[in-house]
């Protein structure tokens, strides 16, 4: 387990080990959506919005 | 294999494909779309030497164009974007079905809000609005009355993009509580789930619960043709039974998730669409070769 800072809130968010760029974790502090920009170091930014066109 | 994998976000689904393409040994490269330029003839994606590229595009329109650029390329891509095209839009999802013989809902499409009102009233309360791109159950409308329908078409007209101004208006189909979700790979049915919800929006996206569920053969043929219908590929053919005992099939997902059918069914889903993907593969290696 690795932690990061929530960018949100400047909180510690726990990070599981086969963390991969691109996913998304969730701060428990604040409740922000992050996204994983980097796993080593971890590094999290917000994550992007909800687009109308996203789905399946 | 080398197989390259478009993306804008790791969702559980691409973790759960991810994870089983490294056991297997096979190299991943994973494409984050959003950094990307694609020119004509060239691409800053480091995709051109792979034998395939696998789209997981969160985004619908990232998902259309990344694919045609690669198909340009001469890369082969899954899914093709003639499939992914079809499936994008409910228009010409439904008009595929239709010309294949798939049973599929009633549908009409009107481009005034007045004419939209007509083709509401031609198929009676209730019935459904869809926008004509969109996924996960979003700004869908159970239309009950005259007044909702008014309402509903007033702000769609106002205050919808262009594409909301395309009055996609269908039969509603009184479904037994659930709809069927079924995964196929070039139309053979990977696995199968039913989504149950007492709302009329059963998708997993809005909460509807998941059960495993196993296809007759009517189902099955369905299935296949749908598939046929759209191009063929890695697809979720969606199905609901009608009052008669009937099958519909109201669209095919070019994008598909599973994380949801994974834990349903019994089938180990991602292990089932490598395998397939492998096939795919050498497929294309062959193409290839003998070019």
């Amino acid at each position: 387990m690795t932690e990061a800072e929530c960018v949100e809130c400047g909180g510690t968010v726990a990070l599981h080990d086969d963390l991969e760029v691109g996913e998304i974790v969730d701060c428990e502090t604040c409740g922000a959506e992050l996204e994983v920009v980097d796993v080593s170091p971890p590094v999290l930014d917000r994550a992007p919005e909800l687009e109308e066109d996203w789905g399946e | 294999m080398k197989l390259g994998l478009l993306y804008s976000r790791i969702r559980k689904d691409e973790k759960l494909l991810l994870s089983e393409l490294r056991e297997r040994g096979h190299e991943v490269v994973k494409v984050d779309v959003r950094k990307q330029r694609f020119g004509l003839s060239e691409t800053t994606a480091d995709v051109l030497d792979c034998d395939l590229v696998l789209d997981r595009c969160l985004a619908t329109s990232r998902s259309l164009y990344a694919t045609r650029f690669l198909a340009a390329y001469g890369v082969p891509t899954i899914n093709a974007p003639e499939t992914a095209a079809v499936c994008a839009d409910k228009v010409k999802n439904s008009l595929a079905l239709e010309a294949a013989g798939v049973p599929t809902p009633a549908t009409e499409v009107a481009f005034t809000k007045e004419a939209a009102m007509d083709a509401i009233e031609a198929f009676g309360y209730p019935c459904v609005i869809k926008p004509v791109v969109g996924s996960w159950g979003r700004l869908m409308a159970k239309i009950d009355s005259e007044t909702a329908a008014e309402a509903i078409l007033e702000h769609k007209a106002t205050l919808g993009h262009y594409e909301h101004k395309v009055f996609y208006v269908q039969e509603y189909v009184d479904k037994p509580g659930r709809d069927i979700r079924v995964l196929a790979c070039d139309g053979e049915p990977v696995a199968a789930m039913t989504r149950s919800s007492d709302h009329w929006l059963t998708n997993a996206a809005k909460g509807g619960e998941t059960a495993d569920f196993e296809l007759d053969e009517e189902a099955r043929d369905l299935v296949a043709t749908a598939s046929d219908a759209v191009g063929g590929g890695l697809l979720g053919v969606d199905l609901m039974e009608t009052a008669d005992g009937e099958y519909t099939v109201h669209e095919v997902n070019h994008t598909v998730e599973f994380k949801a059918l994974n834990e349903a069914s019994a089938v180990d889903v991602p292990a089932a669409v490598v395998d397939w993907l492998e096939l795919k593969a050498e497929v294309a290696d062959e193409a290839v070769m003998t070019a």
